[in-house]
């Protein structure tokens, strides 16, 4: 099988879809009281700093904004072979009866995620917690479900979704590839 | 299927500059866990790590424990007054006894040099070497490297003395390496006697006055000078020593830049090092020990998963 690769989302359809996921945090929260956006390492981050932007420009304030690495809480260290380098973790509030919006790129099996809410509880008590992702590619391997959504993909198995940022890629895009060796 | 590290932290000597710096750039991130409420991240969850001290230590020893807690790992600490070592059981026997209780990871502190190289070769858990002998303590090495690092961002070109007692200090033999490697010009500045036969050939120069070390470098790692030293003839007294190589606040006045203070610890207050600079504005002395707890942390991240049955399980679910 050869391997195909195709945009999911260009640099501008990028830019309307994070925009549009800042308004709907908003309105979910109605409003910004006790807003606190975290992303998770690293694309996540810069996703969560543009929805950030975004909220500031539309309501005139920013939201606490801060970055979470859960290297140190994946399940699968005692097998993953040579330790995964170990990011920043900032969180800029405590949490404790916030709304804490978690963003991440891709959301795939919901491991992160398990290990996002894991790191989040050591660090307080927050009055709800909410999951917003740029893309869902389906293929859950636990409970978890996102609040916002970017887009939704169904890929293949085997396929790859990868998610550029301007800031470490030089490109805001999203490129979905399938077949070939996965 | 290896750590970047290996299976064992024995001594700075056979580090590359590149795992270095893994060290000391896992351990930044690492250091935010110590400032959490909760102060603890699952990831050595399991784990059992026997901390093996055959010495006397307070600072490493906790310093050690905390690191492992803070990693979730489950402790034992053992000591030599008080267990089988005092009954005259050998190393390599404490140490099988323990690994037949299935444990992962032995810290050890030993009188002997090599005691940690020793131990490393004869079992299959993960050695850290907390010091042994004269020999090398790697993490203090890596504590020292990351508090420099931290203030001067890098340690290239940068001039760095060690002071005092080179010759009885594995802290100056762990520095001495980890410097060089990370490209420092190092000296050394104590009297001669305290100073190894032919240093010279390890690439660094020798300041026989502690002034003309002040003038030259841009921090000075101060040593603790063990008082046994005087009544063995070393030196002929603490306060000579204090008048001729003290490091004291009229000293550093006279520098023509800020030097950074280091020290292992524990100090000799009015000795090596006196009461103004160790609490002075230029002393990292507290970062130090501060950085030492994110410095193990790395260690013990580094090494964890390293040993050859989980490689095997890993090829298995690949």
């Amino acid at each position: 099988m050869t391997k195909s690769t195709s945009i999911v989302l260009s640099a501008r359809a990028f830019e309307r879809t994070v925009t549009r996921m800042a308004d709907e945090i908003v309105e979910r929260n109605d409003g910004i009281e006790g807003l606190v956006i975290v992303g998770i390492q690293r694309r996540g981050v810069q996703i969560a700093e543009r929805i950030a932007a975004r909220i500031e420009s539309s309501e005139g304030s920013r939201v606490p904004l801060g970055a979470l690495d859960i290297t140190l809480y994946r399940d699968d260290l005692q097998t993953v072979g040579p330790r995964p380098v170990v990011g920043k973790t900032v969180l800029p509030v405590p949490l404790d009866g916030k709304h804490v919006v978690i963003v991440d790129d891709v959301l795939f099996t919901g491991r992160t995620i398990r290990a996002a809410l894991d790191e989040l509880a050591d660090f307080g008590r927050p009055a709800r917690v909410g999951l917003a992702v740029l893309i869902d590619r389906g293929g859950r391997e636990l409970p978890i479900q996102p609040d916002v959504v970017g887009t939704k993909v169904d890929p293949p198995p085997g396929s790859r979704v990868d998610v550029l940022v301007q800031e470490l890629d030089g490109k805001d895009e999203v490129v979905l590839t399938s077949g070939g060796a996965s | 299927m290896s750590s970047p590290l290996g299976k064992d932290l024995l001594g700075l000597e056979q580090l590359t500059a590149e795992q270095i710096n893994l060290v000391l750039d896992t351990a930044v991130p690492l250091k935010e866990i110590s400032e959490r409420t909760i102060k603890k991240v699952p990831t050595l969850r399991g784990a059992t790590i026997v901390n093996l001290f055959f010495e006397a230590s307070t600072r490493t020893r906790i310093s050690f424990e905390f690191a492992e807690k803070r990693m979730s790992a489950d402790t034992v600490n053992v000591a030599s007054t008080g267990s089988s070592v005092s009954k005259g059981e050998t190393l390599v026997d404490t140490a099988r006894n323990l690994e037949a209780m299935r444990i992962d990871m032995v810290v050890i502190r030993h009188p002997a040099s090599g005691a940690a190289r020793f131990l490393a070769e004869r079992i299959e858990s993960n050695v850290i070497n907390a010091g042994d002998g004269t020999h090398e303590h790697p993490t203090q090495g890596l504590l020292d490297l990351l508090t420099l690092r931290d203030h001067f961002g890098t340690l290239k070109g940068k001039k760095i003395c060690l002071c005092g007692d080179v010759l009885h200090s594995r802290v100056a033999r762990s520095n001495i390496w980890g410097l060089a490697k990370l490209g420092a010009d190092v000296a050394v500045c104590g009297p001669r006697s305290l100073l190894p036969n032919a240093i010279e050939e390890m690439g660094v120069t020798v300041f026989d006055r502690i002034e003309a070390a002040i003038e030259w470098a841009d921090a000075l790692n101060v040593l603790r000078l063990q008082l046994e030293r005087m009544q063995a003839g070393y030196i002929p007294s603490l306060r000579e020593y204090n008048r001729v190589f003290g490091v004291t606040r009229e000293r550093l006045d006279r520098a023509p830049r800020d030097v950074l203070i280091l020290h292992p610890g524990p100090m000799n207050r009015g000795v090596e090092i006196d009461s103004d600079v160790a609490d002075g504005p230029h002393s990292v002395i507290l970062n130090q020990v501060t950085n030492g707890v994110a410095v193990r942390m790395a260690v013990l991240y580094l090494l964890s998963g390293n040993t050859p049955q989980l490689a095997e399980a890993a090829k298995g679910s690949a």
